[in-house]
């Protein structure tokens, strides 16, 4: 019998994977473990060590259901009649998706059983924003991390795709506006979150004399719920924009240009070229960068904590900051439990893109 | 095309505002940036050097060493992760790559036991050798008889996931880590950290490159009687060389930039740049002359690489985003 080219059983596959695969491992398993550990377990400090003792899930309780409630999901209130007219409409949608699966020709019971248990955790997350944010409610960290990581990634990738539409056209210096629109990103981000503070402020701040005329000297802007928010994602997209932008610059030069030419003479209009040649090479591109976008905002902690330090109240307190605070307080059990219940919702949340959101989008070009 | 330019040199204007703030507060004095806001030097404040001094001449080395730390940490580690990465990425893009379960799951088991052992007080070179052992002899045994099967792009989400557990959680486990192998306070430490963190991340980038490029020219070389490593480093990197010059660029800006996990891994003589920046927010209030000189001063080298790489960034990823 003859031997398959050696290219095709070399063991080279091996050589190339294996050694990233064991240096994230390295670097994962070992932590990823203790630190399950650490959640399930009080630990204190005593003299020369630390004392730790296992407590089961009671720091999880804690947290979902006894006193770190508050802070970590928010104060509930009743929906008013808009909040429940959102959940029943999003419910319906959900029913809807998931009777056009069951009823379609690709349907495998992991399949449905796998969206029955996507749209009862999404409806939780939506069942839990609209009570803090409704009547008396207050959104804890959860849900202002939600807030940071959907309103920061849309805009940033709306202003980044925007940018790159505007300097793939032919314009002179366009070279210029490639780097300068690069700066923010290389800023370390605790950096970012000092300068912003200093831009911020209104007293000694460059907006100062706008702050004055508008009546509003000594007034701090974070120190209202709303545009505390507001102010960090700003400040965020100021950052992580530039990352998006050079992505999908890439990807639209990529295009080649007898393509574009050949639809010009077909006599292509604006709306025909963006549908048909623009999408579809930007789309790819796009879901992988707003995947790793999501996954980074969802960590989101140096841009609140210089900036309001996670004020007021806790009105701009992410989860990851909520974590950090409480590590400081030397209350690593529960900083752990949520990191975990963190863990839990991004990959929630990305699964649900890659498998459903990125496969249709994949799918329709 | 008015219009474009009016949009462009608007976000430009955003972009610059506060990299120019920075700058003219790096020569300010602190009384003028505590006495409300100052625009123009000469015109309404006079510059002054006094932060540089303070950095750079009266304090010795403050400055220079965290620098040193940080070019010598961020530009190995970038070098690392983007070498493995494209290794992993190329792998993932080219072969189809079955691992089984319950493998993965006698790997995981035989990484604890490892740390138990170190734990223990076993030597970690006996206990690397002795879980590895064990590991193979699994494999041979009853690895084969192990049923189920993941794929490519299984593994590439796990590689990717290892970025969602935010660095605050791991920061013990890590920092008991490398207590364990007596690395704390070493670059090799930071660099393994870094380069880890990293990986996820040029896998991805790379991944969606390499699958742009033609198969065809491999296979004719494969026809003449080249070997994988060959072509990887003939045709295949040399054809992908901008899209591996842009995903350099993006995590040594990481590496550049990170400060949690480097806080607790580093020490007096490992520390970089951004911790020496949150340092400047002490007792006596922020100092924000000094954050402006040490900001600058840090995004200076990124700003001159990206110059001389621009070129490349566009042409880089462009190919793999034929492909997502």
């Amino acid at each position: 019998m003859e031997e398959p080219p050696s290219h095709l059983n070399d063991r080279s596959r091996y050589v190339l994977l294996l050694p990233a695969v064991l240096v994230v491992l390295f670097l994962s398993v070992f932590p990823l473990l203790l630190s399950i550990f650490t959640s399930l377990s009080k630990i204190r400090f005593v003299k020369g060590g630390f004392e730790i003792e296992y407590i089961g899930l009671k720091n999880y309780e804690k947290l979902l259901q006894g006193s770190g409630q508050r802070r970590f999901l928010g104060r509930f209130d009743d929906p008013t009649t808009f909040g429940w007219i959102i959940l029943m409409v999003f419910i319906a949608v959900m029913i809807y998706w998931l009777f056009r699966y069951v009823t379609g020709p690709r349907r495998r019971l992991f399949g449905v059983l796998m969206r029955v248990i996507t749209i009862i955790i999404a409806v939780e997350l939506l069942w839990l924003v609209i009570r803090t944010s409704s009547g008396r409610g207050l959104p804890g960290t959860l849900v202002v991390t939600l807030i940071f990581v959907f309103g920061g990634v849309a805009a940033q990738y709306i202003l980044g795709l925007f940018l790159a539409l505007l300097v793939t056209q032919n314009l002179p210096g366009k070279r210029f506006f490639r780097v300068v629109f690069l700066l923010p990103m290389m800023i370390t981000p605790v950096g970012i979150g000092f300068l912003f503070r200093m831009l911020t402020d209104t007293l000694i701040g460059p907006m100062a004399p706008m702050w004055k005329v508008a009546g509003l000297y000594n007034f701090s802007w974070v120190n209202d719920p709303a545009t505390a928010r507001l102010a960090v994602i700003i400040g965020d997209t100021w950052q992580w924009t530039p990352f998006v932008f050079i992505i999908l610059l890439a990807a639209l030069e990529g295009l080649p240009t007898e393509t574009v030419e050949a639809a010009l003479v077909d006599g292509a209009n604006r709306q025909q070229m963006f549908r048909y040649i623009l999408l579809p090479q930007i789309i790819p591109v796009s879901t992988t960068v707003i995947l790793v976008r999501i996954i980074e905002a969802f960590k989101i902690i140096d841009m609140p904590n210089a900036l309001t330090g996670g004020g007021p109240g806790i009105a701009t307190e992410s989860v990851t900051l909520h974590a950090y605070n409480l590590w400081r307080g030397i209350d690593l059990g529960t900083s752990s439990a949520l990191a975990y219940c963190l863990l839990f919702v991004a990959t929630f949340v990305a699964l649900v893109f890659v498998n459903f959101i990125r496969q249709r989008l994949l799918e329709s070009i | 095309m008015i219009v474009s330019y009016i949009l462009l040199l608007s976000w430009t204007f955003l972009v610059l505002f506060p990299v120019y703030w920075l700058f003219v507060t790096a020569f300010k004095l602190p009384i003028d940036v505590n006495t409300g806001p100052k625009y123009l030097m000469y015109v309404d404040f006079q510059p002054s050097d006094h932060a540089w001094r303070e950095m750079f001449v009266a304090s010795g080395d403050l400055v220079t060493r965290p620098y040193k730390n940080t070019a010598i940490v961020g530009f190995i580690s970038a070098v690392l992760a983007l070498i493995l990465g494209s290794g992993a990425s190329y792998a993932l893009s080219r072969f189809t790559f079955r691992p089984k379960p319950g493998l993965v799951l006698a790997f995981v088991v035989c990484a604890v036991l490892v740390i138990l052992m170190v734990n223990l007080e076993v030597p970690w070179q006996v206990a690397v050798a002795a879980g590895l052992g064990i590991f193979v002899l699994v494999t041979l045994t009853i690895g084969r008889r192990l049923k189920g099967s993941m794929t490519n792009d299984d593994i590439a989400f796990w590689l990717i996931s290892q970025r969602m557990l935010p660095p605050v959680a791991v920061l013990v486990p890590i920092y008991i880590l490398f207590q364990n192998f007596g690395l704390l306070n070493t670059y090799t430490a930071l660099i393994v950290t870094y380069t880890a963190v990293n990986l996820p991340l040029a896998i991805w980038f790379t991944r969606d490159y390499f699958k742009s490029i033609p198969i065809e020219l491999e296979e004719s070389a494969f026809i003449d009687g080249a070997s994988r490593y060959q072509v990887l480093y003939k045709i295949v990197l040399p054809l992908s060389a901008p899209g591996l010059v842009a995903t350099f660029l993006i995590v040594l800006i990481f590496a550049w930039n990170e400060y949690t996990l480097g806080l607790f891994l580093s020490g007096a003589d490992t520390q970089t740049m951004p911790m020496l920046v949150v340092g400047q927010n002490a007792t006596r209030g922020p100092q924000w002359w000094n954050i402006s000189v040490l900001v600058l001063v840090m995004i200076a080298p990124v700003v001159v690489l990206s110059i001389v790489l621009e070129r490349f960034i566009a042409r880089g990823i462009l190919i793999g985003a034929v492909k997502g």
